[in-house]
């Protein structure tokens, strides 16, 4: 198999090339036209400055260079694998990205994963009882779901888990300082990850949950099942073989492009719930007008986003043998 | 008890005065909850995250509030503004005010076991001189720093700088390792993210976007203190979190207004958490109405009269503040006793006077009922500007100024305002730190006027009579001359009116009543925390 899977790898990575190069140019002019930069915002923050400590600072981080040099250093620095460094946080933006990287992962894979598995299931059980009560009463909760801002379920969740219950912390991502290793930090960990991955998968739920519904639904009316039905196979496992792994084929389709759309809602998510990631980074990096961190931030996203749309199809290679691989 | 009377305010020193004098006729038990308890976890809330914890050529918010814990001044200031020694001891300034000399504390050691002395001192004082944002004015007359011998220095300047032993503190002039700094680029060296300081707190870990940990000095030269093991710094983004971190006990102290004012009456209800509003003497803030008198419009005196007398400064204070603070009378903060003066000119609430100002400057109503029309910015930090500028233009609109609000973010406004000039009017804070030399004179000062630089002289003010009181308070040694000519300043800034100072703004510390001793200096939460300790 690994071998008919090979040219759709290598064909992919070969047309992303091009698109990671637009995306390059895109966002570095794109930003540049947003006024002010990181000297005015240091020195605002400041509460104070002179024009030499300014003219330093641009000077410092090659601001007041024209802005095409300002681009070749920044392409000349990325062919080195070098992203520039942080005006903000004083310190190359690589460190300050890997730092953050697999918080964000954490987080977002866990969402993923909690709304796929939640969302197919729900789904499943919509379908399998469609029209009856229970198809409705989750269809409602799932259009609850879709329809609340992302803020204010998050802060609903930390006033009923922390605030009333105090079940589980608001914010953060570990205890700080803990000792322990292994399991116990493990443990200690899943606490914190508990309110940011729920408040992130809600949205997302309610989504995998309509679209596994419809499209069981639709292969449930094709030739193939009527056959399974007639040469007698049990409905659950018709069920499960025939119709759910055909219906999820456009279920990982949409969940790959999510997975962009999942690093976008990281940025509400992590801010709310003081999650060091990537999200609340890009928060913080567009305020202080720290380009150099959200190109980094914006690079790294494409080429994640990229890389799973690539995965994605070789899942749908495999999900679904009939998909051209020529 | 090792508290230090002088630190005290009159009111709590009446408290712990008669707490101390009947401590023996207590039970031990009741006694202990007046004693400082050792150890403990402090969790320090700041936001937004620090760009660095050393305040040399970076002063932003959340450093200057940290930098304490770890690298020290060479004096603190007490509440009443009185000195409280430091690195430094004492003292003595000669006659013609060009000659500092300082005695410095001897046997004090950095964190990294170096010693600490006058070298240090010498060489962070012309650091400052060159790349501190507030420093090049502070250090303009210093010329040089001699070094006697390892615990004296001596400031040779070109002429008296009288505001200078105000901009002491740590958080203002911090003094650092010459042997960590000396010739490297002081604004990338990577101890500004990893401090060596002699303070009571050493630095130990910053986990960017989570915290920092800094763990007790145990050879502080202060024997016995800090009291508190460690201090965990969180960073939280969201109001909201911030104001829940607080009811759930995840956090212990923040400062700086840690929470919008709206959540205030909410958490004052909390019976784990206080509010202090002591401590914030040395930086105080003024809310005003900036004018940029290249408009038109608000180059006429009338005009500026017009919007101080149609604008209800209390409807500000109550509405937006919450009652934080007092209405401002002029240039100067009511926290700063030493310079201010409330005898000077008032524009009253008055919509009637208002209306026939704008009809003498030749402004009448056209058939819509609008005389002119005029963009307004608010500063982008907090709600409370985007509030005041609702406000300024209901107030206006009675009065026939039409105003249309532009809400932008800090880098744009910075640019818009200061750079690029393309604005009418704004509303903003400005800090009074710690001298009216260094923090009041820049906005009014003619020279000041540098487009380019954030928060310098924006409305272009140009009074060759201000311009004089101010060039003469930077060098009048009399205390008491110079308190005149800053109520001279104030009486003719408060007729003006270039800028419309609006609130005198009072800040608030949000803390954990198990946490003691937090504010016992006039920069509060921002000082060492030397002797602030948790009791359970």
């Amino acid at each position: 198999m690994s071998l008919r899977l090979l040219p759709v790898f290598v064909r992919a990575l070969v047309r992303s090339l091009p698109t990671v190069a637009i995306i390059v140019v895109f966002n570095f002019f794109l930003l540049n036209m947003a006024p002010g930069d990181a000297a005015d915002v240091l020195a605002a923050e400041s509460g104070a400055a002179t024009a030499e400590t300014m003219a330093a600072t641009r000077a410092r981080l090659g601001l007041d260079l024209p802005l095409l040099d300002q681009f070749l250093n920044y392409v000349s620095g990325l062919l080195r694998l070098d992203l520039g460094f942080s005006a903000k946080f004083g310190v190359p933006v690589l460190e300050v990205i890997l730092d953050r990287l697999p918080n964000t992962l954490l987080l977002m894979v866990t969402a993923l994963v909690f709304a796929l598995l939640v969302g197919i299931l729900a789904g499943f059980l919509m379908a399998l009882r469609a029209g009856s009560l229970l198809d409705r009463a989750i269809s409602v909760v799932a259009l609850f779901f879709y329809s609340i801002p992302s803020f204010w379920g998050a802060l609903m969740l930390i006033v009923i888990f922390s605030v009333q219950l105090g079940w589980l912390p608001s914010s953060g991502y570990q205890t700080i300082g803990f000792e322990g290793s292994g399991l116990e930090l493990a443990l200690d960990m899943a606490r914190y990850l508990v309110l940011p991955a729920l408040s992130l998968s809600l949205f997302f739920i309610a989504i995998y949950a309509r679209l596994t519904r419809a499209s069981m639904l639709e292969v449930y009316g094709q030739d193939y099942v009527r056959t399974a039905v007639a040469k007698g196979l049990p409905p659950g496992r018709i069920a499960l073989r025939h119709v759910l792994r055909n219906a999820l084929v456009p279920v990982t389709t949409v969940a790959g492009i999510h997975f962009g759309i999942l690093l976008g809602g990281a940025i509400v998510t992590e801010t709310v719930f003081a999650w060091p990631g990537l999200g609340s980074l890009a928060f913080q990096a567009v305020f202080a007008r720290d380009f150099a961190v959200l190109l980094g931030i914006l690079l790294l996203s494409s080429v994640l986003v990229i890389a799973i749309n690539i995965a994605t199809d070789l899942l749908h290679a495999w999900l679904d043998p009939r998909v051209e691989v020529s | 008890m090792v508290l230090r009377m002088p630190s005290l305010s009159r009111r709590a020193f009446g408290a712990f005065g008669a707490a101390a004098g009947s401590a023996l006729l207590l039970p031990r038990s009741l006694r202990a909850q007046e004693e400082p308890v050792r150890g403990g976890t402090l969790r320090f809330l700041v936001d937004p995250e620090p760009t660095g914890l050393v305040p040399l050529s970076d002063t932003t918010g959340a450093n200057v509030m940290l930098s304490c814990k770890i690298t020290e001044g060479l004096y603190g200031y007490n509440l009443d503004f009185s000195l409280r020694p430091q690195l430094a001891l004492s003292h003595t300034l000669s006659p013609d005010g060009k000659e500092l000399t300082f005695k410095l504390r001897e046997g004090v050691k950095w964190h990294d076991g170096q010693p600490f002395t006058s070298a240090d001192v010498a060489f962070s004082l012309m650091t400052l001189k060159t790349s501190h944002p507030r420093g090049r004015a502070t250090y303009a007359n210093l010329e040089e720093v001699q070094t006697s011998d390892a615990h004296t220095v001596v400031l040779k300047m070109k002429a008296p700088a009288p505001y200078l032993l105000n901009a002491l503190a740590g958080q203002e002039s911090p003094i650092v390792p010459k042997h960590i700094y000396d010739g490297s680029d002081i604004a990338t060296n990577p101890h500004n993210h990893a401090p060596i300081g002699t303070g009571p707190f050493k630095f130990k870990e910053w986990q960017r976007g989570s915290h920092m940990i800094f763990e007790r000095n145990e050879e502080y030269w202060d024997a016995g203190k800090p009291y508190l093991d460690r201090i965990i710094v969180r960073f939280i983004p969201d109001a909201a979190a911030r104001s829940i971190a607080f009811e759930t006990g995840e956090v212990d102290v923040g400062g700086d207004y840690p929470i919008p004012y709206s959540d205030l009456e909410r958490l004052s209800q909390v019976p784990t958490l206080g509010i202090e509003t002591r401590g914030y003497g040395y930086g105080p803030n003024i809310s005003a109405i900036e004018f940029n008198l290249d408009n038109p419009y608000f180059a006429k005196p009338e005009v500026r009269q017009a919007v101080a007398h149609a604008v209800n400064k209390e409807i500000l204070l109550q509405n937006v503040y919450y009652g934080f603070g007092e209405v401002a009378t002029g240039p100067i903060h009511q926290a700063h006793t030493q310079f201010y003066t409330p005898d000077v000119h008032q524009y009253e609430f008055d919509p009637e006077r208002a209306n026939q100002l704008l009809d003498q400057a030749g402004l009448p109503r056209n058939g819509d009922g609008v005389r002119f029309a005029v963009s307004h910015d608010p500063l982008p930090i907090g709600n409370q500007h985007i509030q005041s500028g609702e406000y300024i233009r209901q107030a206006l609109a009675q009065v026939g100024i039409q105003v249309t609000l532009r809400n932008q973010d800090m880098a744009t406004y910075i640019k818009r305002v200061y750079a690029d000039r393309d604005f009418d009017f704004v509303n903003n804070t400005m800090t009074n730190s710690p001298d009216p030399t260094l923090g009041v004179q820049r906005f009014y000062w003619s020279k000041n006027f540098k487009p380019g630089v954030p928060f310098s002289n924006g409305s272009h003010y140009s009074n060759p009579e201000v311009d004089r009181l101010l060039e003469a308070a930077q060098i009048e040694q009399d205390p008491a001359k110079r308190v005149q000519l800053f109520h001279d300043f104030q009486k003719i800034v408060a007729v003006d009116i270039p800028t419309l100072n609006t609130i005198a703004i009072q800040t608030f510390t949000i803390h954990s009543v198990n946490l003691k001793n937090h504010t016992l200096t006039a920069d509060g939460i921002h000082a060492n925390l030397a002797e602030a300790y948790l009791v359970s």
